[in-house]
C-alpha cells in the first residue's frame, strides 16, 4: 500500500478534499516519516509536531463545516528556517538567534496558513542563508537523500531534503543566490526563484535585500506552481512587493504538461554552458538531452552570449555581502538572541562584541568583513558602485537576450552534489557552485530548476537539474517549459525520486 | 591670556555659520510602520516588529510625512526632487533597533533653497542646501554614575516609542557676513522656521520636547582673509535663546584660541544650557564611516510632478506674508511688527486682536507684561498657557473698568498659574473692583479718620495730599477699587471740589 508520506502535493490535496484521507492522517503520516528518517537525514531543525496536528485538524474541521478551502489545504510543508514564524523558534540557522521565538508571522507564513498548508516544521539551512551546502548551519549537517555522505545544495539544503526525503511533499526556500535552484537540483526535485518582488520579504530574515526572494521547492512542477500561486501576491508591508497580480502559473504549468513546446524560442547561453570550464562533464551530458528534447517537443533553439554573465559571480560576491554587512548589525546583544559576557564589569561595546564574535559562524563574519570593507568610504565606489554598474549590464543582457528568445536555459548548477566537507575549506570552491544561478538573482528575474536525469561520473548517480530563465513576471514561461519537459522525462524514464536509495533502513 | 568680549572677537574675526535642524513632523504614526507617535505614552508601547528592528521586518514609507517634508521645502523655496533614495546610515547605537537609520544621503528629497530672515533693520538671505527625510532614534536613559552618559552608567534603559518617528533634517548652506549680527540672524533663522512649520500644521514644533532640536555649526574667518576657518558643529541646542547663546559662546571661544596663534580643531560640542558654554564632544577625525549605501528594502521615491505643484499652490500664506498682510490690517510700524516678530508673538498678537482687543492694546500685553512672564519662565511667550481669546477677554474686562491694570496682571497670573479661565479666576480670587460705593464712603471716613492732619491740608486747599488718603483707601481694600473713583468720594467728603 501506498504511504500517505509518499504522495505528491496535488495527490494529497486530492486525497483530502475526497475524503479520502483527514488532514491529521496525512500530518501524522509526514510526521513519522520524519521521525523514522530524521535522525539520517537532519533535515529539520525544529518539528512542530502540536502544530502541525493542530492545524491539520482545523483543516479537517473547516471541510467538515462544509467550507470551500484552498487547492493545498492539508499539505504539509517543510518552511526555511529564515521564515519568521510566530510562536515556532526561528533561528536563520544561526546560534545567535538560539531561542528566539518570533511574536509575528512573514507573509509567505501567513499566506501558508490561511491556504490550510500544514507546516510540519522548520528547515537546516547555510547560517544566514550564506553558502551553497548547508554546512554552514550553525546547528547541524544535512545529508542528501540520494548519498548521505553527500551534502543537500544549500543554503536551503533542509527543505530541499526534505521534499526529496518524502518528509513532505512541499517546502518553502529562499533564493539569494541560487539557494533554492541548485539544493534543488542536487536533490533531484522542482525549485523556483519567482520574479523579484513577486513574494513578499516581510519576515524572511534578511541576508541582501535586494536579491532575496522566497520560492517554493515541489516533487512536480505543477505542485511547485501550486505553492507559488499561494505565496505570490502583492503585499503593502513590503516596499519591494510588486503591485500588480502575477501570471497565473498553475495554467502554466497545466498548459506545459501537455508536451507542446512548438513556436517557443530557447536560448542555450554560451557563458552559462561550461565554455571556460569548470563545469562536470556529466552535468553538460544531461543539459545537452534536456536541450534536445525542448527541441523535439517543439521548441526552436538558438545558441547567444551573455557576455556580463560571466562577471556575475564577483559582482555578487561585493553586493549580498555590502547588503548582509547592514542587514546582521541589528544582532547585537540588545533586545533579542544570544547575549554573552553581560556580567555586569563589561561594556556595551564589549558584550556587542562578544556576542557577535560567538554568534557568528565564519562564514557569517568573512561576508561582514568583506561587506564593511566594500561600503567604505573612499572605496564604495570602486566596489559596491562597480557591481551595481555589472548588475545593470546583466540586466540589460537579459533584456538584449529576451528580445531574441521566450527563455533561457543552462544546468543549475556546474556540478552534482558533493561530499559533506569537500568545500568547506575553500571560499571559491564553495562559490563557483552558484555560477549559474547568479545571474538571474542580479537581474530579479525568474528561473526554475527542474531534474533532467542522473549522472554517475562522481560515484552513485545523481541527478541533475535544468535552469530555465525567464522575464521579469513572466514566471509562467518558467513553469510551462518545465512542466513539458518534466512530462517527456517522465514519459521516458518514471520518475527521477524512485532512484532515491531506501532511508531508516537502520530502523 | 583671557577671552576677549564679543565685541572684540567679532572686530577681528569673520563668523561664518551653518544649521542643522532636526523637526519631528506631528504624523499621527511613525516614518516607516503604522506605530503612533504620542508623546510621553508609557515607554515602548507604541512599538512594532517593524521599529524595533525584529529579524525579518521591512519599512514602509509614510506618505503624509514624504508629502509633509515636500511642502517643507516648497516653503523654503527649494526644488523637489523628481526622483531620489532613501540611504542607510549604518553605526552601533543600543537606541538604534536596527543599527542604522534610515536617512537621506547624495539624494535629498529638497534642495537648493532659501529662507529670508530680518534682523535689525536688514535682511539676510539664509540659503537652503537640503531637505531630507529621515527616522528618529528611540530614547536612552543612562542610569547611575556621574554625568548621565553612556559611559560609567550602571545600566541604560531604551525607550523605541520615538525610534522610527519622522524626522526632517534641514540644512542651511554657510552663511557669511553677518557679521556681529550673526548669532541673532542665526535665531531668527530658527524662530522664522519654526513658524514655517507651524504655520504649514506639519509639527507642533516643541523644542521642549525635542521636537525640534539645532546643530549649530561655527567659524572663524581672520578680518581680511578669504579662506575660511575650521568649523565646530556644537549639538544639543534646543532653544532661540540656545542658539543665539552657543553661537556667541562659540565665536569667543574660537576667538581667544585664534588670538593665541592656536587652531581650532574641527570637532563635535556639545551646548550646556547652565554655563551657556560649549564643551568638547567626540572629534571629527575618529567619526563613524556610515558606510551610507541607498535602501534597499524602499523602492526610490518619485513624487509626480503634477502633485507637487498642487501642493505648492495649496500652500498655507507663510508668515513673512501675513506679517506683511497684518502690517497693513492693523496699521503697525515696521518696528512694532519687528518686535513682534522677535518675540515670536505675531500669531499670538493677531489672534488677540482678531478675539476683540485693541491692536496696542495687545501689542503691549505681549510685548510687555506677557513677555516678562515668558522670560522669568523662560519659554516663548507664545507657549505661555494662555490664549490669545483669554488676553483680549482682560484687556476687554479693563475697558470696561472691572479690572485696573494691576488687577489685569493678577488675573493674567491666575490664568497661568492654574489654566483656570479669565472669570473663573476673577470669581475665585475675588479679583473685581469693588465699585460698592457705600463700601468705599466706609472705607473713606475711615481713611480721613485715621490721618487728620492730611484731611486737614486738604480741606485747606492743598488737594494733591488727598494722594496719602486714596492710598489707605487702596491699601484696606487689597488693590479693588477704582482709583478715580475713590478719589473722587473722598474729596466729596472732605467738602472739596477741584
Amino acid at each position: 500500500m501506498t504511504e500517505l508520506y509518499e504522495l505528491d502535493a496535488s495527490q494529497t490535496a486530492e486525497a483530502v478534499a475526497s475524503g479520502q484521507a483527514s488532514a491529521v492522517d496525512v500530518a501524522r503520516s509526514h510526521l513519522d516519516r520524519i521521525a523514522a528518517v530524521d535522525s539520517e537525514v537532519r533535515a529539520f531543525l525544529h518539528v512542530d509536531v502540536d502544530g502541525a496536528l493542530a492545524a491539520a485538524r482545523e483543516v479537517d474541521q473547516r471541510r467538515a463545516d462544509g467550507e470551500q478551502l484552498g487547492p493545498l489545504a492539508g499539505v504539509p510543508l517543510a518552511m526555511k528556517d529564515v521564515v519568521v514564524t510566530a510562536g515556532v523558534p526561528t533561528t536563520s540557522g544561526s546560534k545567535i538567534l538560539e531561542g528566539w521565538i518570533p511574536p509575528y508571522d512573514a507573509t509567505v507564513a501567513r499566506r501558508v496558513k490561511q491556504a490550510g498548508i500544514v507546516m510540519l516544521g522548520k528547515t537546516n539551512m547555510d547560517e544566514f542563508a550564506m553558502g551553497s551546502s548547508t554546512e554552514n548551519s550553525a546547528y547541524q549537517i544535512t545529508r542528501n537523500p540520494w548519498d548521505l555522505s553527500r551534502v543537500p545544495g544549500g543554503s536551503s539544503g533542509g527543505s530541499s531534503a526534505a521534499v526529496s526525503a518524502r518528509q513532505a511533499p512541499l517546502a518553502i526556500g529562499t533564493d539569494t543566490g541560487g539557494s533554492i535552484r541548485q539544493p534543488a537540483a542536487v536533490t533531484g526535485i522542482v525549485g523556483h526563484k519567482p520574479t523579484y518582488g513577486a513574494v513578499s520579504r516581510y519576515g524572511l530574515i534578511a541576508f541582501s535585500s535586494s536579491l532575496d526572494q522566497a520560492g517554493p521547492f515541489g516533487r512536480t512542477v505543477l505542485d511547485t506552481a501550486l505553492l507559488h500561486q499561494v505565496m505570490a501576491g502583492h503585499d503593502p508591508a513590503d516596499s519591494t512587493s510588486i503591485p500588480q497580480p502575477g501570471p497565473d502559473v498553475v495554467a502554466a504549468a497545466r498548459q506545459g504538461a501537455r508536451g507542446d513546446l512548438s513556436g517557443l524560442k530557447v536560448g542555450v547561453v554560451t557563458e552559462l554552458t561550461g565554455a571556460g570550464g569548470g563545469y562536470q562533464a556529466g552535468v553538460l551530458a544531461r543539459f545537452r538531452d534536456a536541450v534536445d528534447t525542448l527541441q523535439k517537443l517543439g521548441a526552436e533553439v538558438v545558441e547567444l552570449s551573455c557576455p556580463h554573465f560571466d562577471y556575475a559571480l564577483a559582482a555578487y560576491y561585493l553586493i549580498a555581502p555590502s547588503e548582509c554587512s547592514s542587514n546582521l548589525a541589528r544582532f547585537d546583544a540588545v533586545r533579542y538572541g544570544l547575549r554573552v559576557g553581560d556580567d555586569g564589569t563589561r561594556s556595551l561595546e564589549e558584550v556587542m562584541s562578544l556576542t557577535r564574535e560567538q554568534g557568528f559562524g565564519p562564514e557569517v563574519k568573512r561576508r561582514i568583513m568583506i561587506g564593511t570593507y566594500a561600503l567604505s568610504s573612499g572605496y564604495y565606489d570602486a566596489y559596491y558602485g562597480q557591481a551595481q554598474k555589472v548588475r545593470t549590464l546583466i540586466s540589460d543582457d537579459f533584456r538584449k537576450a529576451f528580445e531574441q528568445v521566450d527563455v533561457l536555459v543552462s544546468p543549475s548548477s556546474p556540478f552534482v552534489a558533493f561530499g559533506v566537507g569537500e568545500r568547506v575549506a575553500d571560499p571559491m570552491a564553495m562559490y563557483v557552485n552558484d555560477l549559474c544561478t547568479l545571474p538571474a538573482s542580479l537581474a530579479g528575474t525568474p528561473a526554475i530548476s527542474v531534474p533532467c536525469g542522473l549522472t554517475d561520473e562522481a560515484g552513485p548517480a545523481l541527478p541533475v537539474g535544468l535552469q530555465v530563465m525567464a522575464p521579469a513576471m513572466a514566471d509562467d514561461r518558467c513553469y510551462r517549459v518545465a512542466a513539458a519537459y518534466e512530462a517527456a522525462y517522465l514519459a521516458e524514464h518514471g520518475p527521477i525520486l524512485q532512484h532515491v536509495p531506501t532511508l531508516g533502513a537502520s530502523r | 591670556m583671557s577671552a576677549p568680549t564679543y565685541e572684540a572677537a567679532v572686530a577681528a574675526y569673520q563668523p561664518v555659520f551653518g544649521l542643522e535642524t532636526h523637526v519631528e513632523l506631528g504624523t499621527a504614526s511613525k516614518m516607516f510602520c503604522g506605530c503612533a507617535t504620542d508623546f510621553g505614552a508609557e515607554p515602548n508601547t507604541q512599538t512594532c516588529p517593524v521599529c524595533l528592528g525584529l529579524p525579518g521586518a521591512l519599512p514602509v514609507a509614510n506618505e503624509a510625512a514624504i508629502e509633509f517634508t515636500i511642502k517643507i521645502g516648497l516653503a523654503l523655496n527649494c526644488s523637489i526632487a523628481s526622483w531620489c533614495r532613501f540611504a542607510r546610515k549604518n553605526y552601533f547605537y543600543p537606541d538604534m533597533p536596527k543599527n542604522f537609520q534610515i536617512s537621506q544621503y547624495d539624494e535629498p528629497l529638497c534642495f537648493d533653497g532659501y529662507l529670508d530672515v530680518e534682523v535689525n533693520g536688514r535682511t539676510v538671505r539664509v540659503g537652503i542646501e537640503r531637505v531630507h527625510l529621515e527616522e528618529d532614534t528611540g530614547k536612552n536613559t543612562h542610569v547611575g554614575g556621574s554625568t548621565g552618559r553612556i559611559h560609567g552608567a550602571e545600566y541604560s534603559l531604551v525607550d523605541f516609542n520615538r525610534a522610527g518617528i519622522p524626522l526632517v533634517e534641514i540644512v542651511t548652506k554657510p552663511v557669511p557676513g553677518a557679521g556681529a549680527d550673526a548669532p541673532e540672524v542665526a535665531r531668527a533663522y530658527v524662530a522664522e522656521l519654526r513658524d514655517i512649520l507651524r504655520t504649514l500644521g506639519v509639527s507642533d514644533v516643541k523644542m521642549e520636547q525635542g521636537s525640534l532640536r539645532c546643530d549649530v555649526n561655527t567659524s572663524l574667518t581672520p578680518a581680511g582673509s578669504t579662506e575660511w576657518g575650521t568649523r565646530t558643529e556644537t549639538k544639543n541646542v534646543n532653544s532661540l535663546r540656545s542658539v543665539e547663546r552657543a553661537m556667541r559662546s562659540e565665536i569667543i571661544r574660537q576667538a581667544e584660541i585664534l588670538d593665541a596663534g592656536g587652531k581650532i580643531t574641527q570637532e563635535t560640542r556639545h551646548f550646556q544650557e547652565t554655563t551657556g558654554t560649549t564643551r568638547s564632544g567626540r572629534s571629527k577625525e575618529e567619526a563613524t564611516d556610515y558606510r551610507y549605501f541607498p535602501e534597499p528594502d524602499l523602492v526610490p521615491l518619485a513624487p509626480d510632478a503634477a502633485w507637487v505643484a498642487e501642493l505648492k499652490a495649496n500652500l498655507p500664506e507663510l508668515p513673512a506674508a501675513r506679517r506683511a498682510r497684518l502690517q497693513q490690517e492693523l496699521d503697525l510700524s515696521p518696528d512694532d511688527l519687528r518686535s513682534l516678530a522677535n518675540a515670536g508673538v505675531v500669531d499670538s498678537f493677531a489672534e488677540t486682536v482678531a478675539a476683540g482687543a485693541p491692536a496696542a492694546e495687545a501689542r503691549n500685553w505681549w510685548l510687555g507684561y506677557l513677555a516678562q512672564q515668558a522670560n522669568s519662565r523662560e519659554v516663548e511667550a507664545s507657549a505661555l498657557p494662555i490664549t490669545p481669546t483669554q488676553v483680549a477677554r482682560v484687556i476687554e474686562l479693563i475697558g470696561q473698568g472691572t479690572l485696573s491694570a494691576a488687577l489685569g496682571r493678577q488675573v493674567v497670573d491666575g490664568v497661568l498659574e492654574t489654566g483656570a479661565d479669565v472669570d473663573q479666576v476673577i470669581a475665585e480670587r475675588n479679583l473685581g473692583l469693588v465699585s460698592d460705593t457705600s463700601a468705599l464712603t466706609e472705607a473713606a471716613d475711615a481713611a480721613i479718620a485715621a490721618n487728620p492732619d492730611v484731611a486737614e491740608k486738604v480741606r485747606g486747599g492743598k488737594i494733591p495730599a488727598v494722594g496719602v488718603l486714596v492710598g489707605a483707601v487702596m491699601k484696606a481694600t487689597r488693590g479693588q477699587a477704582d482709583a478715580a473713583t475713590v478719589r473722587s468720594i473722598l474729596l466729596e467728603q472732605l467738602g472739596v471740589s477741584e
